[in-house]
């Protein structure tokens, strides 16, 4: 039985003919759309999580620029550091990098590289939340914190729960790594890699966006 | 209709799998986002673009976006369905920012309240305000 979603006609029920949603070489879930359930589901929290960050930086876009007329400092422009920053920026690129190469090798059956790519994601995702840290920390000591003023308030909500995304990808990722270690991770289980690469490119895309605003347009 | 489906499934799913980038293709990517990215930074430091900075920087950010969504998150070889959904949130959240921002004036920056006057830099805001 074919489904209409699909721009491609395939069967949608139990036939190994690849998958539709573009995973590794996949048998169709039995789906209404013929579409993997989880992978639908993903997108459809990103889309969410979409929304959420569009909130955050709505409110850091409507509070940037009043600090100065009502509250006191440190203000935006001297304290934020664009070259270290892009640093950040850099490591999180490389880690989106990283981890589509991770579910290149897993789609190719290649083990040792899915793990070596894992591992590099889960690497450069920690030292980004190190740099998130050591930023933070040298912010509160120049005397910006969420109580400040709005600017602090604004900065540290949007980009604490940005790091808390990245935390929560770098524990997803290290979590692939060890069912990989213990052989769980094979061919067929490529859509699982490809789930959590969407989580991990979407927390880029996300940094993308917060850099701009935040540090660059400023 | 199952049997006519198969032959097409088979060919459009060959070329559905052909389509997808190879690690090279990935790697040239990355490069191409370290260039905008460089761009996006690089603008900052040159005085005469200044006018257009706000709107350089966002149209480079979006470039990025797209080229990350497109090829790392593999929505160019994909379903539809997964675009509707994505692009679907996406343009909820740009609605509810735009909305968001218009209602606290931040395209004309207008003061809350009824204006405040000058308050030196590092300094406490006066009383009433």
């Amino acid at each position: 039985m074919a489904t209409v979603l699909d721009s491609h006609v395939v069967v949608a029920h139990g036939a190994g003919h690849g998958a539709a949603d573009g995973g590794g070489h996949a048998e169709h879930p039995p789906t209404s759309t013929g579409l993997d359930h989880r992978k639908l589901l993903m997108w459809a929290f990103l889309a969410s999580d979409t929304m959420f960050f569009g909130s955050l930086i709505a409110t850091y876009m409507s509070y940037r620029g009043r600090a100065e007329e009502l509250l006191i400092g440190p203000f935006p422009s001297e304290i934020l550091d664009i070259p270290y920053t892009s640093v950040s920026a850099f490591v999180l690129l490389m880690s989106s990098l990283t981890m589509v190469l991770a579910l290149a090798a897993v789609q190719k059956g290649d083990q040792r590289g899915l793990r070596v790519w894992l591992l590099a994601t889960s690497l450069l995702g920690a030292i980004f939340l190190g740099g998130q840290y050591f930023e933070f920390t040298e912010f509160f000591h120049e005397g910006l914190s969420l109580q400040t003023n709005m600017f602090g308030a604004s900065f540290f909500t949007l980009t604490g729960f940005h790091g808390t995304h990245v935390a929560i990808g770098v524990v997803w990722l290290i979590s692939l790594l060890f069912v990989s270690l213990r052989g769980g991770l094979s061919q067929k289980d490529a859509s699982s890699v490809e789930i959590a690469g969407l989580y991990w490119h979407f927390v880029d895309v996300v940094w993308i966006i917060i850099f701009t605003v935040i540090y660059l347009i400023n | 209709m199952a049997d006519h489906a198969q032959p097409a499934a088979h060919a459009g799913a060959a070329a559905h799998h052909s389509e997808h980038p190879t690690t090279w293709k990935y790697v040239q990517i990355f490069f191409v986002l370290l260039v905008l990215t460089a761009l996006e930074v690089g603008a900052l430091y040159v005085p005469s673009i200044k006018p257009v900075l706000p709107f350089l920087l966002i149209g480079l950010a979006a470039v990025k976006f797209a080229i990350v969504a497109a090829f790392y998150m593999h929505l160019k070889f994909d379903n539809w369905l997964f675009t509707a959904f994505f692009v679907g949130g996406i343009a909820l959240a740009i609605s509810v920012a735009l909305a968001f921002s218009a209602l606290f004036g931040t395209f004309w920056q207008a003061p809350i309240g009824h204006g405040a006057p000058e308050i030196e830099h590092g300094t406490a805001r006066p009383e009433g305000h």
